[in-house]
């Protein structure tokens, strides 16, 4: 299908360039203004990416007992703390808020209008992770009065210097503007669009939006009413169960924020990067409707084993949790309906046989099917998390860091390495640089993550525990027993998996710094535009595009299912029955 | 809208999944009656239990009790960086008896896991955990504190000693 066609070949060079050739920086050249906020976005991501991916290497020698050079085992905290912080607050914000223009701009088909808005929100998310992170520093560095290894959870009454809760605050309403920003694009376009089904990008960006903004209340309340104040001396106790609760209503939800926009590059770049087209464009509405209702009330299943709340509490939120599953499973179906509907445009057949005829080689492609794939087994993982019962088995076990690093480690982490091999070009005029690196750059990722994770999961099952630096308890004599496989073995695995990850996310950086640092390019490899999908949103009822009604019912099944167990929690004290500040 | 037929199929499939976790769990809790973490431990202010003043506090001192014929009580105190009882003695308790735990912080969230077992919880201040758990062999098993509760949290940890009912030997009074 010539029109879909990424690349044609050069018949005097051999080179490949995308066609038609007049499109070749299309994006840049389109809106060069959101281009370049885009571009910033990019630069702090990986920024944080970088040191972040380093923390996490340091962490792994130093709990498997490979190496404890870096760092005591009482700072290993802080670099957890940072590794924690860097990845999953400042690497997904600024790296979704970049992508998100990118899928608004060009969705709407129209240029960043408030380019100074843009400014504010970059500078306030920056202001912020400066701020965090030099709290965060401040635990490792004597130089820096301030400290803050109270982890990514912050749980209370343990407590960092104000500066880190600040920065936190800034981040999460910064992004707040981020929002507002697309939203008020949204009704620039619609002014001029009345009657037309919103773009399927930007209807993503906006459900997600919707969700984050539902689900980031429970924070600000935490930070700004309750954990600023008492970081200052304000107010002298907090309820650790209160604030706990409104840190697990963001901090559940929190993960769609980082999967969705994971999702949206799966649905609407991977089926054209694989050969073909998306299979159904109102399926993919009906999944970002259904996350948007069903992410936010689930939280309370990170909170099975605490006391202080009912079992019936508990139990609501576990339905709401597997159901859930079923924007997933949809997921699945649709993405690799997709892959193999490319993959027989470019003659493939048979019932596996489609497979070879996909772009392996290709890093866009390849990278974001191995993330897909990590996906499914990280969404198996996740579903023992939330059983109820089984769910004491590996309850702040390994385990659950074995999860996570399959869904936001792999799920988006591995998909937005990928897309950006596809993405940078467009944004720079800039063909990507040391191709061959960046082909097998999502391989390795894939290797080091099978190692680690698949190491984690079962040494939380023999009752490892996570965040902690020295995991051997020699003095308790305690021993822990695998299902199969010994300690040593899985420490082994655990820190080869480690090293590779950290391997491969330097082939990454290395590959984006020298395509952001060469000269432009006459020529582009990737052709930006995106194919129609087989089923068009003409074909889904008009009722998928109520937002409004969306977001009355995502209100109201948080109401019902918060309600009751927050009014019984607070039942005992707001601050009061909370315990004077631990200072770390 | 048209739907595929398989996609009405994997639908199809996707949902008897989702219904058939939540029966498991559903059936877990009447059939068998797998005991949930609740809110029978009720509150406690944690600034006296910082202090010592543990009846004030509504918490029996720390140790086990026994209340009844194989029933006894055990309450613990995790603290940075220890649990009392737990890490200097042993938490001691007969083989096949039933044993009640109360556990709860005096100062930052910690966890009470009991290796090998689906003995978890966390411990939080001002809250008490409540669970009732048995013991069927004699042996020794390991606490771990799982919850991340200060720069020495990865030197928290402790032991329970189940022992035979017969060499058990509380120092404790019944139904102290």
């Amino acid at each position: 299908m010539a029109t879909i066609d990424d690349t044609a070949t050069d018949t005097e060079t051999g080179e490949e360039y995308a066609t038609p050739p007049e499109e070749r920086s299309a994006y840049l050249d389109r809106y060069p203004s959101a281009a370049r906020i885009v571009r910033w976005c990019f630069l702090v991501a990986f920024g944080a990416l970088g040191v972040g991916g380093l923390f996490g290497m340091i962490q792994a020698l130093h709990r498997t007992g490979v190496f404890r050079g870096f760092v005591s085992s009482s700072d290993y905290y802080s670099v957890l703390t940072g590794h924690g912080v860097l990845l999953v607050l400042v690497f997904t914000t600024f790296f979704i808020a970049g992508l998100f223009t990118w899928a608004v701009t060009q969705s709407l088909e129209m240029d960043l209008p408030r380019p100074r808005l843009a400014v504010t929100w970059f500078s306030m998310i920056l202001l912020g992770t400066v701020l965090a992170g030099t709290a965060i520093l401040g635990g490792l560095v004597d130089q820096i009065p301030a400290s803050a290894d109270v982890l990514y959870t912050m749980y209370s009454p343990m407590q960092a210097h104000p500066i880190f809760y600040i920065g936190a605050a800034l981040i999460i309403v910064g992004s707040w503007i981020a929002g507002a920003n697309y939203f008020l694009m949204y009704r620039d376009w619609r002014a001029e669009n009345a009657g037309e089904r919103i773009p399927l990008q930007t209807f993503m960006v906006l459900t997600t939006f919707l969700m984050w903004y539902l689900a980031t209340v429970g924070i600000a309340i935490e930070v700004v009413v309750f954990l600023i104040p008492w970081s200052l001396g304000l107010i002298s106790e907090v309820n650790p169960l209160f604030t706990r609760t409104l840190f697990w209503y963001f901090g559940h939800p929190v993960v769609y924020f980082w999967l969705m926009p994971a999702y949206l590059i799966w649905y609407t770049i991977l089926p054209k990067l694989s050969g073909g087209r998306l299979f159904s464009d109102p399926l993919a509405r009906v999944v970002f409707v259904l996350f948007l209702l069903l992410s936010t009330p689930t939280g309370i299943h990170h909170q099975y084993v605490d006391p202080g709340i009912p079992e019936g509490f508990k139990f609501v939120a576990m339905t709401n949790t597997m159901f859930l599953l079923l924007p997933s499973l949809l997921t699945a179906f649709t993405v690799v309906a997709s892959i193999e509907h490319g993959a027989r445009q470019n003659g493939g057949g048979g019932l596996f046989g489609w497979l070879k005829n996909l772009p392996w080689d290709n890093p866009a492609f390849s990278g974001c099917t191995l993330a897909g794939l990590m996906f499914a087994a990280g969404g198996f993982s996740g579903m023992i998390n939330a059983g109820m019962n089984i769910n004491y088995l590996i309850h702040n076990t390994l385990w659950v860091p074995g999860h996570f690093h399959l869904t936001v480690g792999t799920a988006s982490a591995l998909t937005f390495m990928a897309i950006t091999y596809w993405l940078l070009p467009q944004l720079t005029g800039k063909r990507i640089r040391n191709y061959t690196i960046a082909s097998i750059q999502p391989y390795v990722w894939f290797i080091g993550m099978f190692l680690m994770s698949n190491a984690m999961h079962r040494a939380g099952l023999a009752g490892v525990p996570r965040r902690t630096a020295e995991p051997q308890y020699p003095s308790q004599g305690i021993t822990f027993e695998g299902v199969v496989g010994g300690v040593s073995e899985m420490r082994l695995q655990i820190a080869i998996g480690g090293v590779l990850l950290t391997v491969s996310l330097a082939m990454f950086l290395y590959v984006i710094a020298t395509t952001w640092l060469g000269p432009r390019s006459e020529r582009i490899r990737v052709n930006g535009r995106i194919p129609k999908p087989l089923s068009s949103a003409d074909d889904s009822p008009r009722v998928l595009d109520n937002m409004k009604l969306w977001i009355a019912i995502a209100v109201v099944l948080v109401l019902l299912t918060y309600g009751p167990p927050v009014a019984s929690i607070v039942a005992d004290g707001i601050f009061a029955g909370g315990s004077a500040p631990v200072p770390v | 809208m048209e739907i595929h037929r398989f996609e009405k199929l994997w639908l199809g499939v996707g949902l008897v999944l989702i219904v058939g976790l939540i029966a498991t769990v559903a059936y877990g809790a009447v059939g068998p009656g797998v005991a949930m973490m609740d809110d029978d431990g009720g509150t406690i202010d944690p600034e006296t239990v910082a202090d010592g003043n543990y009846e004030q506090a509504n918490f029996k001192s720390p140790g086990v009790r026994q209340v009844g014929e194989d029933e006894y009580t055990a309450h613990v105190v995790a603290r940075q960086f220890l649990f009392e009882p737990g890490t200097q003695e042993p938490i001691q308790v007969p083989a096949g008896s039933e044993v009640t735990f109360y556990v709860t912080s005096p100062d930052v969230v910690h966890g009470f896991s009991v290796v090998g077992t689906n003995v978890n919880t966390m411990v939080i201040p001002g809250q008490v955990a409540q669970f009732t758990t048995q013991f069927d062999e004699s042996g020794e098993y390991g606490i771990v504190c799982h919850e991340y509760c200060g720069a020495a949290h990865h030197t928290m940890a402790g032991t329970i000693e189940v022992v035979p009912q017969s060499q058990f030997n509380s120092t404790m009074t019944v139904g102290e």
